[in-house]
Parts: structure tokens; sequence; C-alpha cells
């Protein structure tokens, strides 16, 4: 006799071919369902963005004109140019319009369109927190595995201390210890930026530069944030140890560690995929300190130059940049779920 | 040649509450082809000596005397030797299948996979191929294998753990506690299975359960273990049809007899719960809850001994030759 699984929802067991469909019709309502709640979190955003930065208070006008004597015709002018004499309806509606047709407004601060300032720092930022966040993940799973499969060895205790530590200490302190040590006693790398004006303009010297410039701050960068990783990984991998199937894995006769690798982490890998997608997300904006800390030209320094003059359109900007790769990041990881979690297509 | 051995095994797990002897001294042996019943209520260990045999216990267990499978001390031989004697010379069929298969991996590569681990020279397609050859053979369509555990229902993951356990032909399989979350008619099913298979290839068995209308349906011998000790041992439908161990006869009484509506009605059940292994009474364990226990139970601790033919019994009252059940 054969058996039928448990069907779904205790309906009669269906047929292969209309299992397949219901399958299909799961993913569709699975998908709705997320991507509907991702649009609502932007638009939210979107919202909040507007009104946050118009509650720092101030007129715009003066900071664009400290320290110049200026007529009240060239203020009205100015202020007509950026669009502020406009009822807040308008800027509201004008705003919303023009940052869904990516046309995000010109930034006080350097008088250009902001869409323009973004696509010129966007490199330098995913250079700098995509090589750290690789790292930080590959180095954060990697050891955090080996420590809770050998939970309370000499091993993990040591690699918890540490790590807790760097992730404990504050990015600025970190940055400019190592700024301290390996730039100015050791002289190895360059203090900050990420070009030496005279490096010759040939694209290989050109690359060798950067990767110069670029240790530093992905040393930083992958020190202070590894320890998440780490941590939630050892705690994913403690939860699966004395599970049954890891002692049918070591029955089986395979190695230590080929039951570690083959059973143990696909299973403690599946909390942790939100994590990573959460971490490439942050990229855009992953290390505003670091890149403050090193003059890295990237969204993260364009974002505190901001913050201090105020410029209120770039911050508006970034803010919806920001949240909104952390948003869709974490829709993916949503709809990943789907594929590498069966039990998911279950529910 | 003997198949597998047990001589004077001792289990003693280390933990909060102090050295915890799970197993005390067990003796017990299998031929191939034979099928042996371990019986005994919850916690009295006879899921640890399982455990012990493949030496999965944790390393809080201390684990002494000698398991020999054809000869070769299990408890003694090197992590190598004892990597290749795993699923090869014996397997196990684990309880609750549910969680003894990894939830995250198709069928068809668990059943394939201690093929390959034993085999370097085996190629992934050939595994798969015996897979899904095996999966047939215990009744599931090869087109499981690329199933999920949670797609199947509790009797057809038992089948799979099945089909597991034989992926490496192995000389010995046990199975603990294999049938007992099923339904009566998917047990019958796999017990019809796991018999067959054992007359088919002339594996050795051994069958743990608390169930003792299963061991009785498929074993030759049967030994009955209290507070980790054997307390009786014999062909197995005589220890079931007239117990020589008052725990013996209390077991067989907990289950009605079907077609006796006295029994059905006053079921006879044991008072109390097995003692705290931490805590063992004085003389015999099984006294506090013994019905015809006499003053010397609780002087001595009574031995496994011969009280008639192949039967043993670790009973007093038995081995002076009288009656272990009242009434």
């Amino acid at each position: 006799m054969t058996e039928v699984p448990p069907p779904a929802g205790g309906a009669a067991a269906p047929p292969a071919g209309r299992r397949a469909r219901r399958t299909s019709s799961g993913f569709g309502r699975y998908l709705l369902k997320h991507v509907g709640g991702a649009a609502v979190s932007l638009l939210l955003v979107l919202f909040s963005s507007f009104f946050i930065f118009r509650l720092i208070g101030g007129d715009p006008i003066d900071q664009l004109t400290r320290e110049r004597p200026v007529s009240p015709e060239q203020r009205a002018a100015m202020r007509a140019e950026m669009g502020l004499d406009q009822p807040m309806v308008k800027q509201f509606w004008d705003y919303i319009t023009g940052t869904l047709t990516m046309d995000l407004g010109d930034s006080f601060q350097y008088r250009r369109p902001i869409f323009d300032l973004i696509v010129e720092r966007l490199p330098a930022t995913l250079l700098l927190s995509g090589t750290g966040m690789v790292l930080a993940v590959v180095l954060g799973l990697w050891i955090g595995t080996r420590s809770g499969w050998r939970q309370g060895s000499r091993y993990d205790r040591a690699h918890v201390g540490t790590g807790l530590l760097l992730y404990s200490a504050p990015t600025f302190w970190l940055g400019m210890i190592v700024i301290l040590v390996f730039a100015r006693y050791m002289g190895l790398f360059p203090v900050n930026g990420m070009r030496s004006p005279s490096t010759p303009p040939d694209f290989w010297s050109q690359a060798l530069d950067i990767g110069h410039h670029l240790v530093l701050p992905v040393l930083t960068y992958t020190a202070v944030v590894y320890a998440g990783y780490l941590m939630i990984m050892r705690s994913s991998i403690l939860d699966e140890i004395g599970s049954d199937y890891l002692t049918t894995a070591r029955a089986k006769g395979l190695r230590d560690d080929e039951v570690r690798d083959r059973h143990a982490v696909p299973n403690a890998l599946l909390p942790t995929v939100t994590l990573v997608f959460l971490a490439i997300g942050g990229v855009v904006n992953g290390s505003i300190v670091t890149e403050a800390v090193f003059s890295w030209p990237g969204l993260g320094s364009l974002f505190v130059q901001a913050i201090f003059y105020p410029d209120r359109p770039v911050l508006q900007a970034l803010f919806v940049l920001f949240s909104a790769s952390t948003i869709l990041a974490v829709l993916a990881a949503e709809i990943l779920y789907w594929f590498i979690d069966p039990r998911i297509r279950k529910s | 040649m003997t198949l597998l051995e047990f001589r004077d095994v001792h289990v003693t797990y280390t933990g909060s509450r102090g050295r915890v002897p799970a197993v005390r001294g067990v003796d017990l042996a299998l031929e191939a082809g034979q099928v042996l019943g371990v019986a005994g209520e919850s916690g009295c260990g006879k899921s640890t000596l399982a455990m012990a045999v493949l030496r999965l216990l944790p390393k809080s267990a201390e684990v002494s005397g000698e398991i020999l499978l054809d000869g070769e001390d299990l408890l003694t031989m090197g992590w190598g030797r004892l990597r290749a004697v795993r699923w090869t010379g014996a397997s196990i069929v684990f309880q609750g299948a549910m969680h003894s298969l990894n939830a995250v991996q198709r069928i068809g590569r668990q059943v394939a996979e201690p093929m390959l681990v034993h085999d370097k020279d085996l190629s992934a397609a050939k595994a798969a191929k015996r897979a899904e050859a095996l999966l047939e053979r215990v009744g599931l369509p090869p087109s499981r294998a690329r199933s999920f555990p949670h797609e199947l229902s509790g009797g057809q993951r038992q089948r799979v753990m099945i089909a597991m356990a034989l992926a490496c032909d192995p000389d010995l399989i046990i199975a603990d506690e294999a049938t007992t979350a099923l339904d009566v008619m998917v047990q019958a099913q796999v017990l019809q299975l796991i018999s067959g298979l054992v007359k088919e290839r002339g594996v050795g068995l051994v069958m743990i359960s608390h169930d003792l209308s299963v061991l009785s349906a498929t074993c030759d011998t049967a030994a009955v273990m209290y507070a980790g000790k054997v307390v009786e041992q014999g062909p197995a439908h005589e220890v079931f049809a007239r117990a020589r161990h008052p725990y013996s006869a209390a077991l067989g009484a907990a289950f009605p007899v079907i077609g006796d509506p006295a029994s059905r009605r006053n079921p006879g059940g044991l008072a109390g719960d097995p003692p705290d292994p931490g805590r063992l009474p004085e003389g015999c364990s099984f006294r506090p809850r013994c019905a015809v226990a006499v003053e010397r139970c609780g002087e001595a601790s009574p031995e496994l001994l011969e009280v008639e033919g192949a039967r043993l019994s670790a009973c007093f009252v038995a081995q002076e030759g009288e009656p272990v059940v009242l009434g």
C-alpha cells in the first residue's frame, strides 16, 4: 500500500499535478504579502523623511548666506530658486513626485543635483562597506560555527572574548587607534582618503593605490561588525547541537567536521539569512562613522557633512536611500527563504 | 560466531547530580539471523544500551565492559576503525524519525550519504540509484527521494529510516523504539517489513521497545530490563507467556488481552515509578514495587541465574521455584 503525505490544511491530498499548481499559487500569495509589506514600509519612510528633517528647524537661507551680507531681494530670489517659497503641500507633492522619478532636487551645499552626488560617491561606499561586509560575514560565520561547535573550549572563549571586545569598541575610537598604530607609527598605510594625487593615472597603479587606502578602513569596519555574525552563528549552532539528526549523521560514520559542515551548518544557517541580507542592505549606508574617520569619499561622509551644514535635501534623499536598501534587502531575504527553507512552503 | 555480545557493560552518566548509573552490568548475546528483544519502562537503560553499541553517547557517559561485534571490541577500537564500523557493521533505526532526519536535506541524499561515506569509489549517481532502490524496497515510490522529511507521513519517515539503515548492508540492525510513534496499522506494516528483511538478509536485529506485543511478535529471545539491569531473559514467547520475574509479569499484565473482558476492565498496572538511578534502593531494585518480595530481597541484589532450561531470572522468589505472580 502506498501512503499519502498529510495534506496541508486538512483537505484531501491533491494529486501530483494539482500539488504543483497549489505550490506556485502559494508562492504568489507569499510574494504578494511580503512585497506589499515592503511597499508600505517604503511609503512610510518616504513620508517621514520629508517631515523629520524639517523638524530640525532653521531657515536654510541663513545657513547658505552666513557671514555674507545679502539683500532681501537676493534672499527672495534664492528662496524662489530652491522652491522654498512654495506652500508646504506643494513642496511635499514635488518631493514625492521628484523622489519617485529619481529627481532628488539640488543640494544646498554643492548647488548640484543630489542624484549626481549619489552616483559619484556610491562606488566608494560600495567598495569600502562591500569589502568589509563580505569579510565580516565570512569571518563571523566561520568562527561562529567553530565556536559554537566546541562551546566552552579555549578556541570558543578566546574568539567570543575578542569579538565582543571589538564589537563594543566605538568605531571612531578604534579607527583612530588603527590610524595611530598602522599609519602613524608603522607607516604602512596612508592616513585617509581614497587616492593619492601623485599616483600615475594608469589602471593598475590606481587600483593598487585605492587598495592600499582601503586596508585600514576595511579593517576597522570588519573588526567592529564581525562579532555580530559570530555570536548569531554561534548561538544558531548551539541550538542544533544535541539534535537527533546529528546523532544519525554520526552513526552513519561521518567525521566530526563532516557532521558539522554537512548537517549542522545548513540547518544553523537558516536563521542567519535575514542577518546577512540586512548586512547587504546596510552596505549602502553601512559605514558612516568609518567613512568619516578615514575621510573616505563615500555616501557616509556626504551624510555627515550634510548633517553639519545642514543640507536638508541631501539628508532627505540619503535617508530614503538608506532605508530603501535595507527594506529591499529584507524583502530579498524573505523571498529567498521560500526557496531554501522547505518548511516555509508548508505553512 | 556470536554477532553481538555485551560483556558486563556499565554506563554511568556524570552530571550535576553526581554519578548516575544508567546501565549496571549487562550481559547479552545475539547470533546472526536472530532477533533479540529488549523490553522495559522508559528510563530503564535500554536506549542507553543501544547508543553505547556505536559509541554515540554524550561525553558525560562513561562506558565500561566489552561490546563485541563479530568478536571485535567496539569500546576500545580507534576512532578511524569505529567510523568504518559505524553503519557498515551496525546501523540504527532511531526513534522519532522526524527529528532523526535532517529537515533541510532531501530524503534520497540522506539515504545515499552513508554509501558515499563508506565507499569512496562509488559515484554520486550510482548511490542515488541505490537509494531509490532501497526506498522501493521499503515500499516507498522512488520519486520520494526528492522529498523533504516534512513532506512525508510518520510511517513513511520510519520507512526512510529503515531504508537508510540498510544502505551499507550492515550485519546488525538496532531498532530503537522504531515503531512506537506509529499507529497500529502502520506499526504492523513496518514490523512485517523489518522481520522480512532480517530473514531475507540474515542480519541480526536488536529490537528495543516497551511494547511487549511488538516484541513477542518479532523476537526470538527477549531480555527484560529494569533499573539498568537485565532481570529476565529467555525465548521470547516463553518470557511473555509465563514470566519468571514479577516485573516482566507486571509489564505483560499492563496490556489488556484482546477477547478477555476481565483483563480489559482491570489492566494489571504497576504502582509507582521506576527507581531514580541516582538513588537505588538497597537489595533488589524492584523490591519497593514488588508484590511477592520476601525478607531476603531487601538484603542482597539477586543475580541473573538460570531458573529452568534457557530461562534466566534475577529474582530470589523465581530462583526458589515459586510462582512470581500473586493470585
